[in-house]
């Protein structure tokens, strides 16, 4: 058996359209009857990440492969990359402006939130250049 | 126990093949199959959408009538608070409805409102202690608890494990009743007067309880001529009424957080809203309350498709009859302690489209292929409600790429040598097929 590949384009600063593709995952994964602690988790870290590239990072892509045992979430965005990713880490720590954080995001629970729903969690970034997130989330843990 | 019981059913008579319901059907559980529609069973949750909107009145719900009251020595008429609006010119007194009841067979009658109350009473208790599995969601809706069985499973931990007010309050009569009338249980009849399928099923499937208390539904549509005949006669209302303004305020939506007086809350109606809300719960993206009350119904119970007025006249008259009681709740005189589920629900799979993750994946693989041929127009002329749920029937053997109207075409042009018009366009399949069974 192959694994499945699926991929998304995530369009910038439209907040009516967040979160559509984490909706779109999440279902794909009960459709294939992953177990529901499984898609739950998937679905919270694909949130919290698709989020961060429609306020920070001018969208991108999102690629997620699937298998029995692992799914795996890489989000790549060519936006302005984390300048501290230590800072970055630290729950409530955020850079969001004043009217995004009145919509109710930018709490800086984000790449807190996506590392504490997954298995695995990589960022890859650099200033100028975009940030690549792979996580992992274990069917078996 | 047969979990694949449900109250909706289709008159094949009366059905036209139309994809009215195929398209509005939240569930996808609706195809059009030799030119009448059926329901898959193990995808429908019993909200009644397809009965509302069939414009040939094919749909139907599966309800008692008043006939079953001659199986019984005595008959209690519970209603829901529902049936209170749906009556012009009652406004201040509801015991003319409730005597109505009785001159139109029922021996008694006992308000679900009052089981509404005392569950209010208790929900609130039990959200001052709940810690852990906030917010707690509402479970008075059965059609909610079937989608959050299927499609939410990681919320069934949320739920409030405590019978319906129905339930409740059926239990609470019957005792009643007994002490009453001296009769043995069986000799009673507790019978439900609904504004929606979905209780019907609830009492069928019992998935909760060990058994129903209920012992019919009948629909609030089907006893509205005769009651609302005998509610022109009443003459002097008995006073029948027992519950407080609180209970009749649960036919409303955003009625039973008020009843059991929670602050952090959250009221959604609609099966489109309480999706989202439920979506948005499981992505942990919802402001913390500690209260989710979500109905089916737009407007709630009022909005029930076995009622018979306007969901918004009827709120209005509901809440003119509030106002016109007490607002206190009366759980001191309610005897029922046992307001617990008898045992949890469970993880319905139905949706998996394989038991087996591997087996999943790979035909998985094969829907995306098939529906990569498809040209994603949802038009439902295929019987399917979207161009994907037909690729999954396809690739599941139940139905073939020829039910594709588009398809068919493409074969057709390449059979007749036929191509395109050089703009692009082409005669419209559809027409062609019409014009074609109109000359047979």
């Amino acid at each position: 058996m192959e694994d499945l590949h699926l991929e998304f384009t995530v369009v910038p600063d439209d907040f009516t359209r967040a979160g559509e593709v984490s909706g779109k995952v999440k279902k794909t994964l009960k459709d294939l009857g992953f177990p529901p602690l499984v898609v739950r988790r998937t679905a919270i870290a694909m949130y919290e990440a698709e989020i961060n590239m429609v306020i920070h990072a001018n969208g991108g892509k999102i690629t997620v492969t699937i298998n029995p045992d692992v799914i795996t979430v890489v989000f790549a965005d060519s936006g302005p990359g984390i300048p501290d990713i230590g800072l970055a880490m630290q729950e409530g720590w955020s850079t969001a402006s004043e009217e995004i954080r009145d919509m109710g995001f930018g709490a800086g629970m984000g790449l807190p939130n996506i590392k504490k729903s997954s298995d695995y969690m990589d960022v890859q970034t650099e200033l100028g250049v975009g940030t690549t997130i792979t996580i992992k989330i274990f069917t078996n843990p | 126990m047969n979990d694949k019981l449900h109250s909706v059913k289709l008159d094949k008579e009366l059905c036209k093949g139309c994809t009215t319901c195929v398209k509005r059907c939240p569930m996808e559980a609706i195809r059009v199959r030799d030119k009448h529609a059926i329901i898959i069973n193990e995808r429908c949750i019993d909200c009644g959408e397809c009965i509302r909107v069939c414009p040939h009145h094919a749909k139907k719900a599966v309800v008692d009538t008043l006939d079953v009251l001659k199986n019984f020595e005595y008959t209690i008429a519970l209603p829901a608070p529902s049936l209170y609006g749906q009556f012009k010119g009652i406004l201040s007194d509801r015991n003319v409805i409730l005597t109505a009841l009785k001159h139109i067979g029922f021996s008694t009658v006992f308000e679900v409102s009052a089981g509404a109350e005392a569950i209010s009473t208790l929900t609130n208790r039990e959200i001052r202690k709940s810690k852990e599995n906030l917010p707690i969601i509402s479970t008075a809706c059965p059609t909610v608890v079937r989608i959050i069985r299927m499609r939410f499973p990681s919320l069934i931990p949320h739920l409030l494990d405590f019978r319906s007010p129905m339930e409740f309050t059926a239990r609470w009569a019957k005792r009643l009743a007994q002490e009453e009338t001296g009769l043995p249980l069986e000799k009673i009849g507790c019978i439900f007067i609904s504004p929606c399928p979905a209780k019907a099923t609830a009492v069928k499937l019992a998935s909760n309880a060990d058994h129903s208390a209920v012992d019919a539904v009948i629909a609030i549509s089907e006893i509205y001529p005769k009651l609302r005949t005998a509610i022109k006669r009443v003459i002097v209302p008995e006073d029948l009424a027992v519950s407080g303004s609180p209970g009749m305020g649960w036919a409303v939506s955003g009625g039973e957080c008020k009843a059991a007086a929670i602050s952090d809350n959250l009221s959604a109606d609609g099966m489109e809203n309480v999706i989202n809300i439920l979506e948005a719960l499981e992505n942990e993206e919802l402001p913390s309350v500690d209260f989710i009350e979500l109905n089916a119904c737009v407007g709630g119970c009022v909005g029930g498709v076995l009622t018979v007025e306007n969901p918004f006249i009827a709120r209005g008259r509901i809440k003119h009859l509030m106002k016109a009681t007490a607002p206190v709740l009366r759980p001191d005189q309610c005897p029922i302690d046992d307001v617990n589920w008898d045992h949890s629900v469970e993880f319905d799979p139905s949706l998996r489209i394989d038991s087996n993750l591997s087996d999943a994946i790979s035909l998985l693989a094969k829907i995306r292929d098939i529906e990569s041929r498809l040209n994603g127009m949802d038009c439902g002329a295929c019987g399917a409600p979207s161009c994907h749920a037909l690729a999954e029937d396809i690739a599941k053997g139940f139905a073939t790429e020829d039910q594709c109207i588009f398809i068919v075409r493409e074969k057709l042009q390449g059979l007749l040598g036929q191509h395109e018009n050089p703009d692009g366009t082409a005669e419209p399949a559809v027409a062609k097929e019409a014009e074609s069974e109109e000359q047979a």
